[in-house]
């Protein structure tokens, strides 16, 4: 299987945070390479949304949804820059 | 024989070979978390290290020389599909763990790519799994996790972690990589164990 596109993490980001977060700047925390979330290579959706760094693969963030429950886990990352209106 | 009927629900028979909440599939989907990791078997190990810290290697070589076995076993995904009857050929766990100085009862696995998954060492041993090399008379392919995998068929798919590279035996367990983000610590189908609190 092959990765997809990044904005596939719009709904779901949204969903756990409000806010959208794809046009945001992530920070890898493996090698340090800065970008859009929504560049990120993306795998999944099941058995859960698997995040990887363009540059180095190393996995940015995960989402595990439910029905009614949803997981976060944004420890690839070591910053996210948001724009403020 | 006897003939048993049991499992009757309200929406007619279910299968007593499926546990609750599974559906029945004929092909075998592939689920991926990364990118397939190519790994030549001139270059594949496997590695086991203990809670003290020693350790042993196998080649492939070294690996395919250990007396493996034929088994057919069902397999049950965490996203609801279950196929049964599968075939494959691989190395009982006992192998590999049965002479081992251990009072380890966890077991971290990891594989080629960096995904790691973990299970009690217990459910290694008495044959519930193997490292398995073959499917359905082939060798097994990248996508279904050669050039080895782990298969533990009596817990959710996640857990027969695919491209085996290691266990670390453990006296605290470590939830892997599924299991810190949400699905079940130990992934029991037949008690339906997919997530947290289930
Ligand atoms: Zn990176």
């Amino acid at each position: 299987m092959t990765h997809t596109d990044g904005n596939l993490l719009a709904g779901p980001l949204r969903a756990i945070l409000g806010v959208d977060l794809t046009t945001a700047q992530g920070t890898c925390d493996g090698c340090g390479a800065r970008g859009p979330i929504a560049s990120a290579l993306v795998y999944g959706p099941e058995p859960g949304l698997v995040a990887r760094c363009p540059s180095c693969e190393n996995v940015l963030l995960r989402i595990v949804q439910t029905a009614d429950r949803a997981w976060l886990d944004l420890r690839g990352l070591t910053s996210i820059e948001v724009a403020l209106a | 024989m006897a003939i048993v009927a049991r499992g009757f629900t309200g929406r007619g028979r279910s299968d007593p070979a499926l546990p609750p909440g599974q559906y029945l599939t004929q092909d075998f989907p592939v689920l991926s978390a990364g990118p397939t990791p190519r790994i030549d078997t001139s270059r594949w190990q496997f590695t086991l290290a203990t809670e003290t810290g020693e350790r042993q290697s196998w080649t492939w070589e070294q690996f395919l020389a250990l007396p493996s076995e034929d088994v057919t076993v069902d397999l049950h995904c965490v996203t609801k599909w279950s196929k049964l009857g599968s075939h494959w050929t691989g190395v009982p766990l006992e192998e590999f763990l049965g002479e081992l100085d251990t009072s380890a009862e966890y077991a971290s696995v990891s594989s080629y790519g960096g995904y790691t998954t973990n299970l009690p060492v217990e459910d290694l041993l008495g044959g519930q799994a193997w490292i398995a090399h073959r499917y359905d008379g082939e060798d097994l392919t990248p996508e279904h996790g050669g050039p080895a995998r782990l298969l533990v068929p009596h817990l959710y798919l996640w857990k027969s972690a695919k491209w085996i590279r290691g266990i670390q035996l453990l006296i605290e367990d470590e939830p892997g990589f599924w299991e810190t983000a949400g699905y079940h610590n130990y992934g029991d189908p037949w008690r339906e164990q997919r997530y947290w609190g289930d």
